[in-house]
């Protein structure tokens, strides 16, 4: 909880003095952020239990989280063992007269590329494996060595950026619904087996939420400072 | 409580993209690019150019959307006879052959979603660009929902996909993706930049500006 308590010692208030006169940041006791979708700066306790809204258009400013650290790096450790399972094994199996046919993640894509759609096979890599992949390897990156040796890994500020604008372009969790219409779909012209990734992946979706859920970006953007 | 809202931009602070950090607003120096202490990003007041950047992806989405639906997205041949399909044939299939639901997520993803969405986004850049006032806190949620339930357009492309991958069996049937399904994750990749390229901030800042 310190390492939250300089966060927002805010510097232009310290430089500028009149920047607002109601400030009482400097004292280290509130926080003050800007909101950022109206712009209304908002103000509240730095040491909080609460999740705190901006009063003006209801957008969410800060979720307290518990342990935030030591969670999210086990929850994250979880996901990518699953992520492996995941693209290990076959989500799907069609067996039809004589034939058995089954796909993992990247045999799908391998297949898009045979028929020369490039441009698919790379929407697909991209937000099904190399977003995901790196979503967690970032956090690891992140989060281990602020949790055992106590300080940040070198370029980490780099890497939670790059992390916080890939998290939209990480679709795991369509996909998931593509399988089930897959499912169906195919359900009538053959039988249909769901393969050990297809549990996998409902599972690693759930932990992967869960794990990012868990992230408190104040108090690790407090501890990634690249000033320090 | 309050009667003039408090706002970043009217006390000349700029708060961080990326790490929320709230900074006094480097000078407007055209050349000069300001970087945030704490996390590097490149610190703007309002995100860049967001209207005609917005206006340029909506109507490259919108454009694209007319081929995503009305060229085939899968084409299956199956004991020597080809089916095409379209999105919407594929909806209608699935209501024939009474799969409602799956009926209901094709078409609430693939045709509805992204078509209100760039419809949503088109009436948000109108309503900045004739200064309107009127509640700011419900376009503002409106924004949010449109950022967030985008992605899930991608389902189709991720149905093509299995498809493509799973229906090889040799001389009974394969399933190629039609040209529809590049056109299609184009309007969903496309629309998803400009929901982001557009800065919600922008409906609020008129109503001070009017005030
Ligand atoms: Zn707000």
């Amino acid at each position: 909880m310190d390492s939250i308590r300089s966060h927002h010692e805010l510097q232009p208030a310290d430089s500028g003095g009149d920047a607002d006169p109601t400030s009482p940041a400097e004292h280290g006791r509130l926080t003050i952020l800007a909101c950022p979708d109206c712009d209304l700066l908002n103000r509240f306790p730095t040491v909080t239990q609460r999740t705190h809204i901006c009063l003006r258009c209801g957008a969410v400013l800060y979720r307290h989280r518990p342990d935030s650290i030591d969670r999210s790096l086990a929850l994250t450790c979880a996901a990518l063992v699953l992520f492996i399972i995941s693209n290990s094994f076959p989500f799907l199996a069609m067996k039809s007269g004589g034939f058995i046919q089954q796909t993992t993640l990247i045999s799908g894509i391998v297949e898009l590329w045979r028929q020369d759609l490039y441009a698919l096979a790379a929407v697909v890599m991209l937000t099904c494996l190399a977003v995901p992949l790196t979503q967690m390897t970032g956090l690891l990156y992140i989060l281990a060595p602020l949790k055992w040796a106590n300080r940040p890994a070198p370029r980490a500020h780099r890497v939670f950026r790059l992390i916080l604008h890939a998290t939209p372009w990480g679709m795991m969790e369509v996909f998931m619904l593509g399988i089930l219409v897959a499912l169906v779909k195919l359900g009538k012209m053959a039988t249909i087996v769901p393969g050990i990734s297809a549990f996998s992946f409902v599972v690693l979706i759930f932990v992967m939420a869960w794990a990012v859920s868990n992230l408190n970006p104040a108090e690790l953007w407090d501890r990634l400072d690249r000033r320090r | 409580m309050k009667t003039t809202p408090t706002t970043a931009r009217r006390l000349g602070l700029v708060s961080c993209h990326d790490c929320r950090l709230l900074l006094k607003a480097p000078p407007a120096d055209k050349d000069a690019v300001a970087c945030c202490p704490r996390c590097g990003s490149v610190l703007h007041a309002r995100k860049p150019n967001s209207l005609s950047r917005t206006w340029a992806l909506v109507c490259a989405a919108l454009i694209l959307y007319v081929p995503a639906n009305t060229l085939p997205i899968t084409v299956t041949t199956s004991l020597g006879s080809s089916q095409s399909d379209t999105i919407l044939s594929g909806v209608i299939y699935f209501m024939q052959s009474g799969s409602w639901e799956i009926a209901a997520i094709i078409f609430i993803a693939s045709i509805f979603v992204p078509l209100a969405k760039l419809i949503t986004l088109v009436y948000l850049l109108v309503s900045v660009q004739v200064r309107s006032t009127r509640r700011p806190r419900d376009r503002t949620s409106l924004y949010r929902l449109t950022e967030m339930v985008g992605r899930w357009s991608m389902v189709d492309i991720y149905v093509v996909t299995i498809l493509v991958a799973l229906v090889k069996l040799g001389a009974i049937a394969t399933v190629e993706a039609g040209p529809a399904a590049v056109y299609f994750a184009a309007v969903v990749v496309i629309t998803m930049f400009a929901a982001e390229s557009f800065d919600p901030r922008l409906i609020w800042d008129i109503l001070e500006e009017e005030a």
